[in-house]
């Protein structure tokens, strides 16, 4: 772990959320196993990328446009529990969507997170305009968007970058690079090594971190944030991580990956280096530890209750909000 | 009151919506020093400053995109399409984007923008610069498809599309710029988008169209009248949403309905006009519905024999017309 000024208070809640991410994901699978939940996308593996850039910002004003792998970041950027399960479940109270999207489609206005849709690297550009907006109304805000190693394949990648670049917005462009997109590892994706090098062909910094360190990965968000906040410039940051589960519930990756390299990986799980560095460090107490742990599973057991009995959505709003009304 | 081109009208619209609302910015490809490859935007940048009237990279998904983020934080974007036919790199943002947030994201989000795009042939123009892509947005819900015909309708109808709270396609017809004119108040003034509007009453045959062919129906109409075929003339200024009170209300009262665009016709806005007209009026037609429309051919040639054969023009209107109210 990186020596860092990071307070204890805010390590205690990075692991907090880090977990909890876990927790609930860990739930999601066995509903869908049950046939009680019919798809899910994981940030199992991710938690440490998503939940160290989420506390260098500005929580709930500062702007983020995620993308499905990320259930940890929407969770520390303060979506509940019971929102996710609502969202998973596709109930009529589900605050993402109302039901309308597949799950890890998220979206939620009053913590100022953009919806996003299934289209791959559709939000990056949706970020450059929430800065360029920022920058004409100088209201202080950073935007980020958040996407995977293989959607830096799509043109809208290439454009968003551009363009935030020569207008010098106020965006970080925060790659989560797991390795491989579905089944197509990342050398059938690009023929350079790693996507931060990508940064000097628009004139911004491309910063190289290890995904599964959330304090190096805080650190290096709160940099960009500055840097964007001062008018220098958007940032293009590459966490090098890896997920543990397949790409989804539908995927089966004992196609594409051996089970050595994911135990190889698994020895660095973000979720158990950090708790180490929390408990060894005497951050977090065995019993904080413990109550902490309680707390998580009594929330996922009340989520999961909740949105279970939660109302599905009535056909009659089929028609809702096409438009304005 | 002056008499404006129709890229005049749309110029000073422009300029009083920028001057009206801080939250208004325009950006495009060549709009800032050079004022826009037709001009429109010309003398904009340099009143309200490089931020507000923006020279944007030549990316139309970017363009597009940029502003869908802008308008969710707090902007009014306008963003140009230099020409509609390179409007399909930013088809996926227009689309699967700006049209379906609101949607999906059960009313939370909205996306308030105005996408303008000079449209249309007839300008030697060829395959690439004469397109008419207006069909393509009216099959999504979520959009509204505006097409002005008047200097007039342009200027009530582009301060209506950049009021509404909506992503809203403002098509301008490349060969009405300069060549239509007309009376325009200085004084802002909104047209409601959806509201068809009833050029030139008539009896024996009603003319539904929209955009420049309008101007070229009433050419049509008044070499039809000197024969005594009194002609209708509906311009429907938005196809998406369709004013189908109004369609239905010409469509009864003629009983005889020539549906006229310069869009190819598979697939055109004409086919579903024809089809309200058969769902909910049938008994009142006294001739089967007529589509004059332009070619199924991929798009405008450049040469001129061929694109003159490729273009809907009074003198074809005038024969569709005629040969109508004798059936
Ligand atoms: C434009 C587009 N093409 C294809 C897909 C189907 N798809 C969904 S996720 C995915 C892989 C994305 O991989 P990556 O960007 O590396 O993100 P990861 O899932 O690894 O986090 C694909 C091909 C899509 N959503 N959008
Ligand atoms: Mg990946």
């Amino acid at each position: 772990m990186s020596k860092n000024s990071i307070t204890p208070e805010l390590q205690k809640d990075m692991y907090y959320h880090m977990a909890l991410a876990r927790a609930l994901d860990d739930r999601m699978w066995i509903l869908n196993r049950q046939g009680r939940a019919p798809v899910v996308y994981s940030s199992n593996g991710h938690e440490a990328a998503q939940v160290g850039s989420a506390f260098a910002l500005n929580r709930g004003e500062d702007w983020i446009v995620p993308y499905y792998r990320d259930l940890a970041l929407v969770l520390a950027y303060g979506m509940t529990p019971r929102q996710v399960m609502l969202h998973l479940l596709g109930k009529a109270e589900d605050p993402n969507s109302g039901g309308r999207q597949m799950p890890a489609h998220w979206g939620l206005k009053e913590r100022h997170i953009l919806t996003t849709g299934s289209v791959v690297a559709t939000q990056d550009i949706h970020a450059a305009g929430l800065a360029l907006a920022s920058k004409v109304l100088k209201d202080g805000r950073v935007s980020v968007a958040y996407f995977g190693e293989g959607s830096t394949s799509q043109g809208e990648f290439h454009e968003a970058l551009n363009f935030a670049a020569v207008h010098k917005l106020p965006v970080i462009f925060f790659n989560e690079n797991n390795g491989y997109a579905i089944s197509v590892p990342a050398r059938k994706q690009m023929a350079v090594m790693d996507i931060a090098a990508r940064a000097e062909g628009y004139g911004m910094p491309g910063v190289i971190v290890d995904g599964n360190d959330p304090l190096k990965v805080y650190e290096v968000t709160k940099e960009a944030r500055e840097r964007a906040l001062a008018g220098e410039g958007p940032t293009l940051i590459e966490a090098k991580t890896y997920r543990f589960v397949p790409h989804s519930s539908d995927d089966d990756d004992r196609a594409y990956r051996s089970r050595e390299e994911v135990a190889e990986w698994k020895k660095r799980d973000p979720l158990v280096t950090f708790e180490k560095h929390v408990l060894d460090n005497k951050i977090l107490s065995q019993e904080e530890h413990q109550a902490m742990q309680q707390k998580i599973k009594d929330l996922v057991n009340d989520a999961t209750d909740y949105a279970e009995q939660a109302a599905l959505p009535d056909p009659d709003t089929l028609g809702l909000y096409v438009y304005h009304q | 009151m002056a008499v404006m081109t129709y890229l005049e009208a749309i110029r000073e619209t422009l300029r009083q919506e920028l001057r009206r609302d801080d939250r208004i910015i325009v950006y495009g490809e060549d709009v800032g020093v050079r004022g826009g490859v037709f001009r429109v935007t010309e003398g904009l940048q340099a009143e309200f400053g490089e931020e507000r009237v923006i020279d944007s990279p030549l990316a139309e998904a970017a363009i597009i995109g940029t502003a869908i983020g802008a308008a969710v934080n707090g902007l009014r974007p306008v963003p140009e399409i230099q020409f509609s036919d390179f409007i399909f790199p930013a088809i996926n943002q227009i689309v699967q984007e700006a049209a379906r947030i609101r949607y999906r994201s059960n009313g939370a989000f909205g996306v308030p923008m105005v996408i303008r795009a000079p449209f249309g042939g007839g300008v030697h123009g060829a395959l690439y610069h004469s397109q008419s892509v207006e069909a393509f947005f009216a099959h999504v819900p979520g959009l509204k498809v505006v097409i002005p015909s008047t200097p007039y309708d342009a200027k009530g109808l582009l301060a209506s599309a950049i009021q509404d709270e909506d992503p809203v396609l403002y098509f301008e017809h490349k060969a009405a710029y300069r060549s239509l004119k007309g009376e325009v108040p200085d004084e802002r003034y909104l047209i409601p988008i959806g509201k068809a509007d009833l050029k030139r009453p008539g009896k024996h045959v009603s003319i539904i169209t929209y955009g420049l062919m309008v101007s070229y129906a009433l050419k049509a109409a008044e070499v039809l009248d000197k024969e005594g075929i009194s002609v209708e003339i509906l311009d429907l200024r938005s196809i998406r949403p369709l004013d189908v009170e109004a369609i239905l209300e010409t469509a009864k009262k003629t009983g005889k309905v020539l549906m006229v665009h310069e869009d190819n016709l598979t697939g055109g806005i004409g086919g579903e006009v024809s089809a309200l007209i058969a769902e909910h009026a049938l008994f009142y037609l006294d001739a089967p519905i007529v589509r004059l429309a332009g070619p199924d051919v991929p798009a405008m040639p450049y040469s001129p024999p061929l694109e003159h054969a490729f273009m809907v023009t009074p003198e074809k209107i005038t024969e569709a017309a005629r040969k109508l109210a004798k059936f």
